[in-house]
């Protein structure tokens, strides 16, 4: 074997020791907060009489819970849980970027957007959507409550080993479609579980092709597949993006950083513990029809038979999943209408998405009976999208133009769907209940969300291009 | 972190692929800052339903899960909530990744069987509800003779049969990890950022 995987790089620079029996102890160059996974950590780090060993390498931001709406925090539990971040950061030092402060955001739009997250990093957050960070060639992964407090007090984590993928793209993507079509389709291929217990690395042309924030979208869903995290070898588009930016290094430093950063890659003949393909080049705009990201077909599809799924487990998970969905086997999705949508999350809440969308949208009306909101998924790019006229045009076709946060992904502000009611959602998750108990959510990209927006129901969106 | 060497408890089946921690524990209590108290949440939108399988075990200490069981969100929640309800051994052919590692630092143990070997210890207790986890010894035992090994990582077994603090014993390791940070230029100064 010679030559080694972009994931070994980040990891072998960051094990502080492997001791024989025992899992490694890797340090953790990032840790981001938000009040949802942090206050049993703080509390345990308090009544245990502990510090935070690397405030500097803390960043905490509110998002899970803030309203989208003007005004203040109306649910008590969400006050209490917002008032407790604040005052944790306060007592032990930690960095806050606080609704109202024109820099907070969902986690995963705000560490990139700030320059902090960098190729060859180490990053960690009590969110399962940390694998986002990936894009830049960072090793990025969610952990739970008691690994944030191992973190907030020793700035390091206990890990095993994981093993390797390289998820290899074939052909280029089709005009009109978008990363989150190229990922929905690699995770129906490898399935809800295809990634456990590996570190995927996403290669191609078709994913050199793309930019930042689509490369953003595609780590974000790695935990969609089961897998720790999902990282994207950092290149000239890479270099672009995070030039400049508040946390980046300027003058000699970037210099000294671009010369790191260019050997982040893949060396020739080294060796992943598996290799899948996905080929793109005959590939349509995709859409979930069930409960899992993984259940999912090209919008040309029609909602699948039971009987057709051979495993038993599956047929039955199948079955249950077009009970919940209200779905009907043989059904054309293009039939499927909807009543909500939702453009946001930190799957596709940046300036691109939002600027895709409103190209669709533009000059056309939310269909009747349809009620569509976008969520910019932080204060900056909310910001930008005003200064390029995003909101008037969302706004004009009948859109609610909100203020940023994870909002309607998970639900858990105020922003939930009834019982019943179907979306079509740029989020990540289709779980049952996820966006609100009996609602029924369908994943797609933005492009196809908006076109649903308009159509009142599924659409190829390259029919409105 | 309660230690757990050996239980001798009764099983509930859930035998049912991906179930996901949103429906462990929906996101409306995710609220709460405290600790404790998840277990009245488990599985909320699905207790509702009478016909819900758990219903038929109450009292279970053992969670007989499907393939992928706590896939999805980070929230170590889902872990707090099945062991406030009084679970300490949830055996499934895989776990999601996250909630393996959140199970096992709420003293709540993952252990992996092939699922014919899964399929074993399900006839065995829909026959009698009696079941031994020994972790000492890595194994499960069923009253009327059926016995069956299971592999578990060799740290993980020691830190939850002693129940020991994985904090404490990092911070042990202070003098090492000073050492690597005096080699290892932090990238930025999260306190220096614009506000």
């Amino acid at each position: 074997m010679t030559g080694t995987t972009l994931f070994r790089k980040v990891w072998d620079a960051h094990v502080v020791e492997a001791p024989e029996g025992a899992p490694a102890l890797l340090y953790v160059d990032l840790h981001l907060v938000h009040e949802v996974t942090s206050p049993q950590a703080f509390e345990a780090l308090r009544s245990a009489g502990r510090r935070v060993r690397r405030p500097d390498l803390t960043l905490a931001t509110m998002d899970h819970n803030v309203p989208t709406l003007d005004g203040p925090v109306t649910d008590p539990l969400a006050r209490a849980q917002l008032e407790a971040l604040r005052a944790n950061c306060d007592a032990f030092g930690v960095p806050l970027l606080a609704t109202g402060s024109g820099r907070e955001g969902i986690v995963h739009v705000i560490g990139p957007e700030l320059g902090v997250t960098q190729p060859g990093m180490t990053i960690v957050c009590g969110d399962s959507h940390t694998s986002t960070h990936g894009a830049f060639g960072a090793l990025a992964f969610g952990i739970g409550t008691s690994e944030v407090e191992h973190v907030l007090a020793t700035q390091t984590l206990q890990q095993a080993l994981p093993r390797t993928m390289e998820v290899a793209f074939g052909g280029e993507l089709p005009l009109g479609l978008s990363a989150k079509d190229l990922v929905l389709a690699a995770i129906g291929q490898l399935g809800v579980a295809g990634g456990q217990g590996h570190v995927l690395e996403y290669t191609g042309a078709a994913i050199e092709a793309l930019t930042m924030e689509g490369r953003m979208t595609v780590c974000n869903m790695s935990i969609e597949a089961g897998a720790r995290a999902g990282m994207i070898a950092p290149d000239e588009v890479t270099f672009d993006y995070l030039e400049g930016r508040p946390g980046a290094p300027s003058g000699l430093a970037w210099e000294q950083a671009l010369d790191r950063w260019r050997g982040l890659r893949t060396d020739d003949g080294a060796h992943y513990d598996s290799v899948t393909t996905v080929e793109l080049s005959r590939l349509k705009p995709q859409i979930t029809w069930g409960t899992n990201p993984g259940m999912v077909a090209p919008v040309d599809g029609v909602v699948p038979d039971p009987a057709d799924f051979g495993d038993a487990d599956e047929r039955e998970a199948v079955e249950r999943a077009l009970r919940y969905m209200d779905l009907t086997p043989g059904t054309p999705l293009v039939d499927v209408r909807i009543d909500k949508v939702f453009i946001g999350s930190c799957t596709n809440a940046r300036i691109e998405d939002l600027r895709t969308a409103a190209a669709v949208v533009a000059g056309r009306r939310v269909a009747e009976g349809v009620r569509a909101i976008v969520v910019p998924g932080s204060a900056q790019v909310k910001g930008q999208a005003e200064a390029e006229g995003l909101d008037e045009i969302f706004r004009k076709a009948g859109f609610e133009w909100r203020r940023a946060g994870c909002s309607m992904c998970l639900g858990m502000n105020p922003d939930v769907l009834a019982a019943g009611e179907r979306c079509a959602s740029t989020s990540n998750r289709n779980f049952e209940g996820r966006q609100g108990a009996g609602g029924r959510t369908h994943l797609v990209s933005p492009a196809m969300a908006a076109a649903a927006a308009v159509s009142g129901h599924f659409t190829d969106v390259r029919e409105l291009m | 972190m309660k230690a757990l060497s050996s239980l001798t408890g009764s099983a509930a089946v859930l035998d049912r692929p991906d179930v996901d921690t949103d429906q462990i524990i929906p996101k409306q209590f995710l609220k709460r800052i405290e600790r404790s108290g998840y277990g009245q949440f488990l599985f909320f939108d699905w207790m509702k339903d009478p016909a819900f399988e758990l219903h038929r075990y109450p009292g279970a200490s053992i969670l007989l899960a499907g393939r992928n069981f706590g896939c999805g969100s980070s929230r170590e929640h889902a872990a707090w909530a099945l062991e406030d309800h009084g679970f300490r051994v949830v055996i499934a052919p895989s776990f999601g990744d996250i909630f393996r590692t959140n199970a096992l630092k709420t003293g709540l143990a993952p252990i992996v069987l092939p699922a014919e070997a899964l399929a074993r210890v399900r006839a065995a207790v829909e026959a009698r509800n009696e079941l031994t986890v020994d972790l000492q010894h890595l194994s499960i035992r069923h009253p009327d003779g059926l016995q069956l090994a299971f592999e578990f990582d060799a740290y993980a077994q020691e830190t939850l049969v002693h129940g020991l603090d994985d904090v404490s014993r990092t911070l042990l390791r202070d003098g090492v990890i000073a050492a690597y940070e005096a080699g290892h230029e932090p990238r930025f100064d999260a306190r220096a950022l614009p506000a």
